[in-house]
Parts: C-alpha cells; sequence; structure tokens
C-alpha cells in the first residue's frame, strides 16, 4: 500500500461522463468521475444500486451499448486514452490489458460451450501460444483457482458445475490473457455467503500473485474493507468521497459513505439494530438541485440545495464532495475494521 | 372502466405505430372492397352479356394498345380484369374470414371441453391436434379437397378442419390455468351448472390470446385457399377468387399476357400483408411479454 | 438411450397408424375407384368381378384390415392409370422433390440465418427494419405467384432460364440427380427460390427474435469482455443458443417444403412426387394417393425425431429421455 502516488498511474480516469439517451430523458449514469489506480492497486468502487458503478467498469472496457454513450472525459490507461479508442483497438485491450469478471456466474459463460473452449477462445485471441501450450496453460490456470481434475472439466460444460465453481472459472479466464487489470464486478453478490469469502480470498490471492490491479465494484462495504487499497464512493453518478481504505471505512468524511459504513453488520460491536440510510437513491433522470444525497442527509442544510459541492480534500487523506464533511472522528464508538479504534 | 383504459392506450400506441396504421388502412380498404365492391366495379365478370370477346387480352390502360375503360385491362373472355379483382377479392376474403370463424368457434369449444373436463375426451382432442399438427396445413387442405371435391362450401370445411387445433390448443392451456383459479372452483362449489360457469367464467378469460392467432389465420386461410384454387381444388370458376384469377392468367402467362395474373396476385400480397402488419401489432400489444 | 428409442419408435408407429387410419376413411369417401379400372362399356357383372378384386365387396372394417396387412407387407397397390406399383411411381420421382426442397432449404437457410442474425443484434436499425419488412411481405406472398412471375421474368421476358422442367441428370449411387449438371442447375434454381421465400422468411423471423433474447444475455457482454470480434460473438456465442427455436421450425418447414413442393413442381411442370400428387387427384389415382400421403407421413416422423437429436447436440443441456 506503498505504491499509491510514487509510480505513474496505470489508469487515470478524468471526467468521465457515460450517459444513456432514453425516450423518457437522458441518464447521466456516470457523470464526471475521476480516480487513478496505480499498477497492482487494489480499489473499491463502492455505491448503491443505481449508482452508476457498473457503467463505471463497462466504460472502462468500451463495452457501452446504444443508447449509452461516453460523452465526455479521458480514460487514460498508461496515458493512451481509450476513451476515443477503435472496437479494433479495443479489443485488443479487452481481455489482454483489462479484463472483466461479471456478477453473476450463472449466465456469465456460455451455456452451450465446453468450458475449455471458453478458456481457450481468451488465449487464442490474445496470445501466439499452440494448441498445445494454450491447453496446459488452461490446466494450469483452472488448477490455480481451485479447481481438481483440471484437464477433465475443460470437456465439461457450465451447467456441469456449482455457482461457486463456475465463478472460479470466470476468474481463471479473466486472467488467462495476464491482464494488467481486472474490473470485477459485484463478483460474489449472486453467490452463497459460505462461498463469497472463499472467492474473495480466491481472487485477493490469486491477483496479488500476477501483480495485476484490480477494480473492484461493489454495493457492498463490508466485502471492499478486507481487501482493497483504496475506495471511490459513487453517489448518482458522481464520486462523492474517495481515500486509502481503511481511512474511508473506519472514519468517512461524507454522511453517504457514513451511512454505508453505518449499515454493515458488525458481529464484533453487536448493536440493537442496523442503520439505514432513509430514503431511497432518486431517480437520476430527476435529480434534485444541488447535491444529490441532499434529500436523505441528515446534514443537509440550504446551500446544499443551490450548489452542487465538488470532491475536495477534508480531513487527512480523504477527500468528498460535500458542503458539510464529517471533520471530527466520531466513528470511534461504530467503528468497523478492527481493534485499533475500539 | 378499465376497458375503456386499455381501448385508449391501445388507441395511443396505435397511432404512433406506422405499420398499424398502415395495416389498419389496407385491411379497410379490403373491408370496403367486399361490402361495395360489386357497386362500384365497372362491370359484372359474371354477367356474360356485358363482356365483349372483342376486348380480349387488352393490356392495362396506360399501355399501348390499352382500352380506358378496362384500367387493367382484361383476360380471355373481354372480362375486366380490376372488376374480377373487386369481386374476386370478395370472394377470397369472405372465405377466409369465415373459415376463421368457423375454425375459432369450434376450436374454442373443443379446447373448453377438454380444459374443462380433461380426462379421455381431452386426451383424444389433443392426440388428434397432435398429429394434425405434424402436417403442414396445405398439405392436409390439399387432400381434404381432394376428397370433397372443389366448392365454396367444401373449401369452408377444408379450412375449419385445417384451422381449428389452434384454437383448440391454445383454449386447453389458458382453461387449465382458468379453473386452478378460486373463482371458478367457488363456482364449481356453489354448484353452478358447467355450462354457465364455462360461458361466464372461463370462456372471457381465454378470449384475449385468439384474437391474434385469428387475425393472422385469415391472412393464412386465403392464401391456402388461393393455392388450392390454383390447383384447381378449390372454389369453382363460376365464383373465382384471386387464386383462380391467377391460374386463369397462369396459362397465357407464356405469350407475355402478364396482367391477368399479375394484378390478383399483388392484390391477395397487399390483402395479407395488411393482416400481417396489423397482427404484429396486435401480437406486441396484447402480448407484452413478446415484446 | 434403448428405453428412449423403443419410446421414440412406438411413438412413431402409433403416428404411422393413425395417418392410415385417416388416409382410410378419407378415400373410402372418395367415390367409388371401381370405375377408374375397368372399361366404361363394362357390363354389371364385369363390375362385380373388378370389385371382388378389388375387395371392395367387403365391409369397411375388413377392407381397412385389408388395406392395412399389404401396407405392412410393402404392397401399396398398383397405380389405376399407369398401371405400375404405386410404391415405384413414387420413388422414382421422390429424388426430384427432394433436389428443389433441398435446394429450397439451404438458400433459406443461407440468406434467413445471417439477415435474421443482423436484424436481431442490430434492432431499430434502418436495415434491420427494412429486413424485417421484407420478411413479412415474403410471408405474406401466394407461393405460386411468386413462381409464376419468376418464370415470366427469367423465362419469358430476359429468356436467361428455362421456365419448366427438369435439367440433365446423371446418376450417381443409383440415384439420377440434376444438382451436378449446368443444365440441371438452371432448371433448379428458379423452382428452389420460389420454394424457399416463404420458408426463408420465417427462418429470418425466428433467427431474430432468438437472437433478440440471446443478445441481451450475460455470456454475450463476457464474450466481448475478453475481446472477441464482432463476428465471433454473433456466430460463435449467440446465434448456437439461438438456434434451438430455429432447428425446430427449420424440422417443421421441410414438411411444409415438401407439401408447397405440389404446388411448385406443378408451376415448373417439375417431374417430382408433388406433381404426381396434384394429377394423381385430378385422376382419383388412389393408390398413389395414399402411398405419397404414407410416404410424407414417414418423413415427418423420422424428421421429428431428427430435430429432437440435434437438438441434443446443440445445446449440452438437453439430454433425451
Amino acid at each position: 500500500m506503498d505504491h499509491q502516488s510514487a509510480t505513474a498511474p496505470l489508469l487515470d480516469v478524468r471526467d468521465l461522463r457515460t450517459w444513456f439517451h432514453t425516450f423518457s430523458g437522458t441518464v447521466k449514469a456516470v457523470d464526471g468521475v475521476s480516480f487513478t489506480l496505480a499498477p497492482g492497486e487494489v480499489m473499491g468502487l463502492v455505491g448503491e444500486s443505481g449508482g452508476g458503478k457498473s457503467v463505471v467498469g463497462f466504460s472502462l472496457l468500451g463495452l457501452i451499448d446504444p443508447p449509452g454513450r461516453i460523452e465526455g472525459g479521458e480514460i487514460l490507461l498508461d496515458g493512451e486514452d481509450i476513451a476515443r479508442a477503435s472496437e479494433e483497438r479495443l479489443r485488443r485491450i479487452r481481455g489482454r490489458e483489462i479484463a472483466m469478471i461479471f456478477q453473476d456466474p450463472m449466465t456469465s459463460l456460455n451455456p452451450v460451450k465446453t468450458v475449455g473452449a471458453q478458456m481457450d477462445e481468451m488465449l487464442r485471441l490474445h496470445t501466439d501460444l499452440d494448441e498445445g501450450a494454450r491447453k496446459a496453460r488452461c490446466v494450469a490456470m483452472l488448477e490455480s483457482v481451485g479447481i481438481s481434475r483440471a484437464a477433465e472439466r475443460l470437456r465439461a460444460y457450465p451447467h456441469q458445475f456449482s455457482g461457486g465453481m463456475r465463478q472460479r472459472v470466470v476468474i481463471a479466464i479473466a486472467l488467462l490473457a495476464s491482464p494488467r487489470l481486472i474490473v470485477a464486478d459485484e463478483p460474489t453478490t449472486a453467490l452463497d455467503v459460505t462461498i463469497q469469502s472463499q472467492i474473495l480470498k480466491l481472487m485477493r490471492k490469486r491477483i496479488a500473485e500476477t501483480g495485476a490491479a484490480m477494480i473492484l465494484v461493489t454495493h457492498d462495504l463490508a466485502v471492499v474493507s478486507e481487501m482493497v487499497d483504496k475506495i471511490v464512493v459513487l453517489y448518482c453518478g458522481r464520486v462523492v468521497e474517495t481515500g486509502p481504505a481503511r481511512e474511508v471505512i473506519a472514519n468517512p468524511s461524507h454522511p453517504y459513505t457514513r451511512g454505508l459504513v453505518d449499515s454493515i453488520p458488525n458481529p464484533k460491536h453487536r448493536k440493537p439494530r442496523l442503520a439505514q440510510i432513509p430514503g431511497a437513491v432518486p431517480d437520476i433522470r430527476n435529480l434534485p438541485s444541488g447535491c444529490s444525497f441532499r434529500p436523505r442527509c441528515p446534514r443537509a442544510q440550504a446551500r446544499c440545495a443551490e450548489v452542487s459541492p465538488a470532491l475536495a480534500p477534508t480531513r487527512g487523506t480523504l477527500s468528498a464532495a460535500c458542503h458539510f464533511p464529517i471533520l471530527e472522528e466520531v466513528a470511534a464508538a461504530m467503528a468497523t475494521t478492527g481493534g485499533e479504534r475500539a | 372502466m378499465m376497458g375503456q383504459l386499455l381501448a385508449s392506450q391501445f388507441f395511443y400506441n396505435w397511432r404512433r405505430n406506422l405499420s398499424a396504421i398502415a395495416g389498419s388502412a389496407i385491411i379497410l380498404v379490403c373491408v370496403l372492397i367486399v361490402l361495395f365492391g360489386p357497386l362500384v366495379s365497372p362491370q359484372n365478370p359474371y354477367d356474360l352479356t356485358q363482356l365483349n370477346l372483342l376486348d380480349s387480352y387488352k393490356p392495362p390502360a396506360w399501355i399501348e394498345g390499352g382500352d380506358p375503360r378496362y384500367l387493367l385491362g382484361t383476360d380471355g373472355q373481354g372480362r375486366d380484369v380490376l372488376s374480377s379483382i373487386l369481386y374476386g377479392t370478395r370472394v377470397s376474403a369472405l372465405i377466409g374470414i369465415a373459415a376463421m370463424l368457423m375454425a375459432c368457434t369450434i376450436g374454442t369449444t373443443l379446447g373448453l371441453l377438454a380444459g374443462f373436463y380433461g380426462g379421455r375426451l381431452d386426451a383424444f382432442i389433443m392426440r388428434v391436434a397432435d398429429i394434425q399438427l405434424s402436417f403442414p396445413s396445405m398439405l392436409i387442405a390439399l387432400f381434404l379437397m381432394s376428397a370433397f371435391g372443389t366448392g365454396i362450401d367444401k373449401v369452408l370445411i377444408a379450412l375449419t378442419l385445417v384451422g381449428w387445433v389452434v384454437y383448440a390448443r391454445t383454449v386447453r392451456g389458458s382453461t387449465l390455468g382458468e379453473i386452478q383459479k378460486e373463482y371458478v372452483q367457488a363456482a364449481r362449489v356453489a354448484g353452478l351448472r358447467d355450462a354457465k360457469i364455462i360461458r361466464r367464467h372461463v370462456l372471457p378469460n381465454v378470449l384475449t390470446p385468439l384474437i391474434v392467432i385469428a387475425t393472422v389465420q385469415v391472412g393464412t386461410f386465403i392464401l391456402i385457399e388461393a393455392s388450392l384454387s390454383f390447383l384447381g381444388v378449390g372454389v369453382p370458376i363460376t365464383q373465382p377468387s384471386l387464386g383462380l384469377l391467377i391460374k386463369n392468367g397462369f396459362d397465357v402467362l407464356f405469350s407475355g399476357l402478364w396482367w391477368t395474373s399479375v394484378f390478383p396476385g399483388l392484390m391477395i400480397m397487399a390483402m395479407v400483408f395488411g393482416i400481417n402488419l396489423f397482427g404484429d401489432f396486435l401480437r406486441d400489444e396484447l402480448n407484452p411479454r413478446l415484446k | 438411450m434403448l428405453a428412449y428409442a423403443i419410446k421414440r419408435l412406438v411413438q412413431m408407429a402409433i403416428v404411422l397408424w393413425a395417418v392410415s387410419v385417416i388416409v382410410f376413411l378419407m378415400m373410402s369417401f372418395t367415390g367409388d375407384p371401381v370405375f377408374m379400372v375397368i372399361p366404361i362399356d363394362s357390363t354389371d357383372a364385369e363390375i362385380e368381378q373388378a370389385r371382388r378384386i378389388l375387395g371392395l365387396d367387403r365391409s369397411m372394417p375388413e377392407q381397412y384390415w385389408l388395406f392395412l396387412q399389404n401396407l405392412v407387407q410393402g404392397d401399396f397397390g398398383r397405380s389405376y392409370v399407369f398401371r405400375q406399383p404405386a410404391m415405384d411411381l413414387i420413388l422414382e420421382r421422390l429424388p426430384a422433390t427432394l433436389e428443389i426442397v433441398i435446394v429450397a432449404m439451404l438458400i433459406a437457410a443461407f440468406v434467413a440465418i445471417p439477415l435474421g442474425v443482423y436484424a436481431g443484434a442490430n434492432p431499430g436499425k434502418p436495415l434491420s427494419r427494412l429486413i424485417m419488412s421484407g420478411s413479412l411481405v415474403g410471408i405474406s406472398l401466394p407461393g405460386f405467384w411468386v413462381g409464376m412471375m419468376l418464370i415470366f421474368l427469367f423465362a419469358v421476358e430476359w429468356r436467361l432460364l428455362p421456365s419448366s422442367g427438369r435439367g440433365d441428370t446423371v446418376e450417381v449411387l443409383g440415384i439420377e440427380t440434376s444438382l451436378l449438371t449446368w443444365d440441371g442447375w438452371t432448371h433448379v434454381i428458379l423452382p428452389s427460390v420460389t420454394l424457399s421465400l416463404g420458408t426463408l422468411a420465417i427462418i429470418l423471423r425466428i433467427t431474430r427474435a432468438g437472437m433478440m433474447e440471446v443478445m441481451r444475455q450475460d455470456y454475450i457482454k463476457f464474450a466481448r469482455a475478453k475481446g472477441a470480434s464482432r463476428k465471433d460473438v454473433l456466430y460463435g456465442h449467440g446465434l448456437r443458443n439461438a438456434l434451438i427455436p430455429v432447428v425446430t421450425i427449420f424440422g417443421l418447414q421441410i414438411g411444409d417444403l415438401i407439401a408447397f413442393a405440389t404446388i411448385t413442381e406443378t408451376i415448373f411442370a417439375w417431374p417430382g412426387m408433388g406433381k404426381l400428387l396434384v394429377d394423381s387427384i385430378y385422376r382419383a389415382d388412389r393408390p398413389v394417393i395414399v402411398v405419397y400421403l404414407m410416404l410424407v407421413a414417414l418423413i415427418f416422423v423420422v424428421i421429428n425425431l431428427v430435430v429432437d437429436l440435434v437438438y441434443t447436440a446443440i445445446d449440452p443441456r438437453i439430454t433425451v429421455k
């Protein structure tokens, strides 16, 4: 976690805007998102559903379909702006530079192709290996994600695997071409709780081994707390808070992040009941004036309705988009990540 | 209330859908031809006294040698092609509609009985339907007509026998779903007569999917009838449908006399195309799931 | 697997039996065939004798039993018109019919599937709308009329292709085929195109509907996220998943193609079994009609079986049971 600002960023997203032009209006799903990611860094992209997290992920791979469109901003991968790259160029980036892990392993594998064929496709697209070498690589990769009898399993179809096993296969496919960045979109949400932690451990271990950077898209702060270096919190298509993972979770400065943190169940601190953020994510076509979070915010004041707050340093290493950030470290009583703050 | 709401939503969507409007317009024109065709027709093609053999095989009016009295030309008996089409459309459309109504009535009744009573009756009806469905409608109709001989009544019977199956299947399926519902169970317990339960409670709820089937079937029937008549096992020559007009035109096509077959064919195509356009719209409206 | 095979065979036998009953009943109502086989000036005694020979003097169940026995033994009777075994007549013409049916299927598949894939993958694009309108016109067209128009344009007006008949044939493995000669192809192309139109339109619409459904699936996006080309995504990942309903309809369409071949063959004077059927219907040549129907029934049940087996090849999740 010491490489944050020392190295040149692998990925530098600047003011990304991805909008969807629907009949009922323009949905600004991502509206001015910026962040950087160093090589090997693991970042959590957090927010409630409908907050635009997945759209950021798909934007990075150029997988936004009409009526959606990247309206503006830059996605610099090693300094190259891939937001404007040709489809040809993007195809070479997908899988090879940036790989993606999807939410639901039950639907992300093609039901009529063998697991082997789907793995092999990745290597055929991005390497010059011959058939034998590709197969060996697939077998090794399957074994490395904890699937036994791998050579045999290559001939199996996805429906012959359990959900957890399929997600292992998906992870294996994502890692096959040794990408430098992995975008994992809610990789454990669709899985049983017991499987979730296995998969997370596996991802953490394998990704650390390969040295790839990762963006973990999730609505679940508890998931990111275990494995990311830094956190970017999205709300209604905008970044509301960003900072090192521990700090964001232990002591967030934005009221929205505070709400998210408070809704994490914590076995160590038996609270009578879980805090919840009141209200729901507003209709993104029809956002409230000023700060989008205002209607749900306990700290909102008149100014919040007038001026949309910009992202600015608040306390320590944190930055937040809030006129009235939480500057005092009130979090101690509700610490969530371990002993040092209790 | 509900009906009005549906109607207004339906109408709203209809207005915004160009192909639905086009389909409706074509259907409207066909209905007008069916109703008033003989009144506006330049000639009565069945009235031999109106025909003049000297006027035979006149090309359409805009072609050299054409006669302004015969807009689309004449056939070998000096019969005005436009008039034949107006009369023939009537025959084709009425056969299609009448056969659809018969098939729908019989199929729906059998489907209701099969679904409501189940058991052997159900098994028998569905077996027959299965076997019939494994054969193309056209072949069954051709076979039936070969046994019956020509005649409008026989065409109607053949089409009905071909067409009842889809209704029976659909209605049986929805009936099975419907009789599970509490209000039907309650009505049964309350001792209501079966006929009343079926008529009052089941029938109204199984009709919607039939609308699309019925609409499209009229087009299918028009095409099958045309094929049968073309093969000479459909309508009699005294009451030519569009298919029979094409058949008559086929004999002289090789001499380059194209208008006696081209225009009736275009008429069939337009009519069935209009019905299918409208049918597609109905399908989208009535089964939002399939959108 | 064995149980499945037996079950299917029993099903097939039942369908064929039911068809034989229906065919027999229908035939019994279509007038007295005795007049087809005897001279017009026969005496009553001669008519009676002919009746006895044909078995027409017996009761209906007896006649059916006789009919069924003959069917099972492969004796389908002799054509009243050609004075030859009806089965031979049909089998002689079967290859010609299969030629146009197969070529029509190929045309339909190779045109409809790419267009359907395009329209399904790009809904809303002007070209997709055009394709869909075109397909709707396709199912609204009377096939025989299209055939006539093709004859008029290609044979009468432009004189590019022959208007009717079958071209030169060569014998391969004991089967006469015109698909291996240039002259044969010039004769095959118009009837096959005519025959293919309806099927083409239907397959196109089914393919499009299937593709629209499949393109929404996650595995398509995952394939794209791997960097697969659009062609690979559409055909390698999409089409195969969309193919199940296409195969079903295709199977059913073979039946329709054989049925519509009767009309197409009549228009193009194509010497296939469909034209023979129509001629036999005109001449009330009952044995030929019976053989045609039984043969077609057999073809249909076999197609149904093949369709089910093809499913298992396309979709590993489906197993025969």
